[in-house]
């Protein structure tokens, strides 16, 4: 008997301990045990461009799954749901067969149901009990390829990433910005994960969306409002020469903000979302014209005679050129300086020019004697005060430097030797060892188009944008005139680019021919600005199409895509209607008169 | 002999005593509802979905039984106690050859199949062992009165034990020794005596500590040395002996063990050594038992047990169940049913003057209080796991016919003494 009573009491002692004195304890495992923490992820923010367009949004995505059921009741389910989310009998069997193979996770029916099916079956909630309804946002781009290097893509964090301290408090499986805008401000546009509970029982099996317990929502992402004008991109995207390489940046003359930022070729960021196919990501990689690489800031090219205007720029600063001033040799075709022989890029040469008709006929005459005042210790120390051996800090991810010696040292350093002094007429040029971005060349051009200050591109229109200038050219309004005076000589009659003057703006600017080794043809380049007649320029264009067809040129291929795309963007801002036949040269070949074209 | 329940004439003829059958039946019929609450589960499994119909099926075999023996004539049964032995002996010992798996014990082979009807021999042989050792214990004119005494008697039950552990199943071996120590204890045997007998166990138990060990035999030493003048000098040396190669085969022995038996042993002493392991069915039975509360979640409302964390919860663990969906309230309950019936087996023991009667009873105390304290314990981390049901609660059908073949002789002997 004592026995009894003494074992049974030990039995019921026990079990008090177990379940009235920690109690609690147990019973916060026995929810542990059951409730998994799933993330619900948030919609990433939306972008819009200047006018309020929307460049990226998120689509609601519904997926429809099945949570773990014997066969029977599976195919019962699948049938019931048939009707609406259009499954063939066949698909039904499989899906059957996908539940009997894996009994533990959810049957994924479809992750892409549109939103009707998704409400008839929402509506129909009683009959199918096992059916789990979970909605993901799915970035969209509204413009897709246009927008591609500009906004980038996103994708889920990679295990790389999430070693790395941006993405410290990350977990598996978000979906990030990987390039581009979207990977720039990946903490605005990220939102806040929610959280849901399901149920799982002992073998991981997810058994129910648990609805007792407080589930946090997700926080949408922050808006985010650009420079961008979408409808120019696209514009860009749609003019921009077919199957040629190249990049277009514009930029708004009046804060730096860019209006367009284009590389082509392009790719679709809409192909990433939700996880890019393994093929079309090795094409991607495959394709030597290379369309993940922004060649608008990650690409660097040999500037050519666009850097004249720096060379310009700099002999003014420092007073070593009145903007009427005219070099002491004039052109015949060459100049030689301490032995060594450079030629002019027009045999003939161009006689006596002053400095508006030296940047007007990029004559490198002029530009090797102007070089030769500045220096080549001065013009290497005013270059790099510039920028251009230095990024613009636009706001994109991988954006590039230009390459420029920083100091006479800088030849020591790379080649091993010290430079001759000649070696300022290369330069001067925008030869020898200068490679700048397309954004680099827009920003430098937008000094010109302003007060001679140069605020850094930026995409993002924030409402406290630094207005601080990254740097300045310290120039007169009178030589800021003289330099324009110059560019405006290249699209008016006997310019170069006069092909692709405009009627109703001023566009004006430099354009550029770079000869490259391994190359058939050169790259084009046409760096410039448009405003309304007798105004200030309101638009800063860079244009570069690499490889163009041997003989082509800046003033064939590159100008009169800038010129376009000043024309569409300006026509917009002013409310006037846009018309297909922009340039002189379109007007010229459709036959229809310019009035604007002074001819001499 | 006073009458401390009034039954009507009919109930007590026909039950023999309403009491016991009273509070067997109601466990029986609270078996089937716990074991119809642990098929309840989010994903249903067709094996322990349909295990109450099974078990109501079998319970209705088992008062078919109970009746059956209820008709047989005390001195049949003292006179079939030594054939029914040696029959369960040898169908033990079948078993080790043609025995096979079935359910959640699918490894080891315990049950025999003979035809449709499949059953285990050790349920029966616990029956036959009780009957065995009553009929053996009954015929001494004295109690045991020297070591000597016991031999016979514990020859008799380590028969049977050994087969069954060779099966193996330590449980249900354990059995055999709560009926040869309550009997033993019923006829007589100096508490004294019972320790010695026991004390090889002890000291098997102990060896796993070697200090622990040496102070336990040295203490042993001095209180056979203490108590010299009651025992012959060749059973001092035999008891010491018997200590000795407990303490020098205890390692061996551990090693000889299946690793799943070894497991269960290590966890009970730290559970969380192999939490997702062999550790789990411990930790998984606490929380469900502990998130029970006072309360508990409600009928068949067990999370721990719809989610499948459960072992077994139909069966071994089917008290897990009850602790978590009827909380302490309800698992006190149970646990004092089981008190009141195996007290009541006590006061019909008492009350008997037939020796064979009371040793049977006493036999029965001695199984169940093993099934029950093991069983209950084990769930709530007090004993090492071993697989050993509670008596009419858990699934199984031979293990309830026992039981109430067992109700049947407690009734019946008890009666007509």
């Amino acid at each position: 008997m004592l026995v009894l009573v003494v074992l049974m009491g030990i039995l019921v002692i026990s079990f008090f301990r177990a379940q009235v004195v920690r109690g609690s304890s147990w019973a916060l495992q026995s929810d542990s045990n059951r409730l998994r923490v799933l993330p619900v992820p948030p919609p990433r923010g939306t972008v819009f461009d200047r006018y309020g367009e929307i460049i990226a949004d998120n689509v609601p995505s519904y997926s429809v799954s099945l949570f773990p059921a014997p066969s029977d009741s599976i195919r019962a389910t699948l049938e019931r749901l048939s009707p609406f989310l259009e499954l063939d009998p066949q698909r039904v069997e499989a899906l059957v067969e996908e539940a009997a193979s894996n009994r533990r996770h959810p049957l994924l029916v479809t992750d892409n149901a549109d939103y009707d099916a998704i409400a008839q079956v929402e509506e129909r909630r009683a009959e199918f009990p096992g059916v789990f309804l979970e909605m993901r946002p799915r970035r969209r781009y509204l413009a897709g390829p246009a927008v591609g290097h500009a906004l980038g893509y996103v994708g889920e964090v990679s295990a790389a990433e999430l070693e790395s301290p941006l993405f410290e408090a990350y977990e598996q499986g978000m979906i990030v910005g990987k390039e581009g805008l979207e990977r720039q401000y990946e903490s605005l546009l990220q939102g806040t994960q929610g959280v849901r509970y399901v149920e799982v029982d002992a073998v991981g099996r997810v058994v129910g969306s648990f609805e007792g317990q407080a589930a946090a929502s997700a926080i949408p992402g922050e808006e985010l409002y650009l420079n961008l004008d979408l409808a120019l991109m696209e514009y860009i995207h749609q003019i921009f020469p077919d199957s040629m390489r190249g990049a277009v940046v514009a930029l708004n003359a009046e804060d730096g903000g860019v209006l367009a930022l284009y590389s082509a070729p392009t790719f679709d960021p809409n192909d990433f979302v939700g996880g890019i196919s393994r093929s079309l990501w090795e094409e991607l990689n495959r394709d030597l014209s290379r369309p993940l690489y922004n060649r608008a800031a990650v690409g660097r090219y040999p500037p050519a005679s666009t850097w004249k205007l720096a060379t310009a720029a700099i002999g003014l600063e420092l007073d070593l050129v009145e903007p009427d001033g005219i070099m002491p040799t004039a052109c015949y075709g060459s100049y030689t300086f301490q032995g060594v022989t450079r030629r002019c890029w027009r045999p003939e040469g161009h006689g006596h020019l002053d400095l508006a008709g030296a940047v007007a006929h990029s004559c490198n005459v002029w530009f090797y004697q102007l070089g030769l005042r500045i220096g080549l210790e001065r013009l290497v120390a005013e270059g790099s005060r510039l920028g251009f051996g230095e990024a613009c800090g636009v706001d994109l991810p991988r954006e590039m430097p230009g390459r420029f010696p920083d100091s006479l040292d800088w030849w020591q350093r790379v080649f091993d030797y010290r430079p001759f002094e000649n070696e300022v007429m290369t330069l001067s040029i925008g030869q020898g060892p200068n490679d700048q971005t397309p954004l680099k060349m827009a920003q430098f051009y937008l000094a010109l188009a302003r007060d001679g200050s140069a605020p850094r591109p930026q995409l993002i229109r924030s409402p406290d944008h630094d207005p601080e200038t990254d740097w300045r050219l310290d120039l007169g309004e009178r030589s800021l005139e003289a330099l324009r005076e110059g560019l405006r000589q290249v699209t008016s009659p006997g310019g170069t680019a006069h092909l692709s003057s405009l009627e109703h703006w001023d566009f004006i600017g430099k354009t550029g021919t770079a000869q490259r080794a391994q190359q058939d043809g050169p790259d084009a380049w046409f760096v410039g600005m448009a405003g309304p007649w007798g105004g200030d320029p309101e638009i800063v264009l860079a244009v570069l199409v690499e490889e163009v067809a041997p003989g082509e040129g800046g003033s064939s291929v590159a100008a009169p895509v800038a010129a376009k795309a000043a024309d569409f963007h300006l026509r917009r801002k002013y409310g006037m209607p846009l018309d297909t036949i922009q340039t002189l040269g379109e007007h010229l070949r459709a036959g229809v008169p310019a009035p604007w074209a002074r001819w001499e | 002999m006073s009458r401390d329940v009034a039954p009507t004439g009919w109930l007590r003829r026909w039950t023999g005593d309403p009491i016991l059958v009273g509070v067997g039946l109601g466990l029986s019929l609270f078996g089937i509802a716990m074991i119809y609450s642990a098929g309840i589960l989010n994903v249903p499994s067709p094996v322990t979905e349909s295990a109450w119909r099974r078990q109501v099926i079998w319970l209705v075999v088992a008062l078919t039984a109970f009746a059956a023996v209820w008709k047989v004539r005390p001195q049949w049964i003292e006179w079939a106690a030594f054939p029914i032995y040696v029959l369960s002996v040898i169908l033990l010992a079948a078993t080790l050859v043609i025995g096979t798996g079935a359910g959640t014990a699918e490894g080891v082979g315990r049950w025999i199949v003979v035809g449709p009807l499949r059953f285990q021999p050790a349920e029966f042989a616990k029956l036959a062992a009780v009957l065995g050792l009553a009929r053996l214990l009954s015929s001494r004119e004295t109690p045991p009165q020297t070591l000597r005494d016991l031999l016979a008697p514990a020859a008799l039950m380590g028969l049977p034990l050994a087969l069954v552990v060779l099966q193996p199943d330590l449980g249900t071996a354990l059995a055999f020794v709560g009926i040869l120590f309550a009997a033993l204890y019923w006829a007589g045997t100096p508490p004294f005596l019972l320790f010695l007998l026991a004390s090889p166990g002890i000291a098997l138990v102990l060896a796993f500590s070697t200090v622990v060990w040496s102070a336990y035999f040295v203490g042993l030493a001095l209180l056979l040395y203490a108590f010299r003048y009651r025992l012959y000098l060749v059973e001092s040396v035999a008891v010491l002996l018997g200590n000795l190669s407990a303490g020098i085969i205890a390692n061996p022995l551990w090693s000889s063990l299946a690793t799943y038996q070894r497991n269960r042993l290590l966890v009970f002493l730290d559970p969380s050594t192999d939490p997702r392991g062999a550790g789990w069915n411990l930790i998984q039975s606490k929380v469900a038992i502990g998130s029970g509360g006072l309360t508990g979640k409600g009928f068949t409302q067990g999370t721990q047990k719809r989610l499948d964390f459960l072992p077994e919860q139909h069966t071994d663990f089917i008290f897990s169940v009850i602790g978590e969906e009827l909380g302490f309230i309800g698992a006190t309950l149970v646990v004092a049913a089981f008190s009141f019936l195996l007290w009541r087996l006590v006061r019909l023991a008492e009350r008997t003057a037939d020796p064979f009667a009371g040793l049977v009873l006493f036999g029965i105390f001695g199984a169940w209080l093993v099934h029950v304290f093991i069983n209950i314990g084990m769930t709530v981390g007090l004993v090492p796991i071993t697989g050993i049901p509670l008596p009419f609660v858990s699934y199984g059908g031979t293990f309830l016919v026992t039981c109430w073949a067992f109700i049947a002789l407690a009734v019946r002997l008890s009666r007509e003494a």
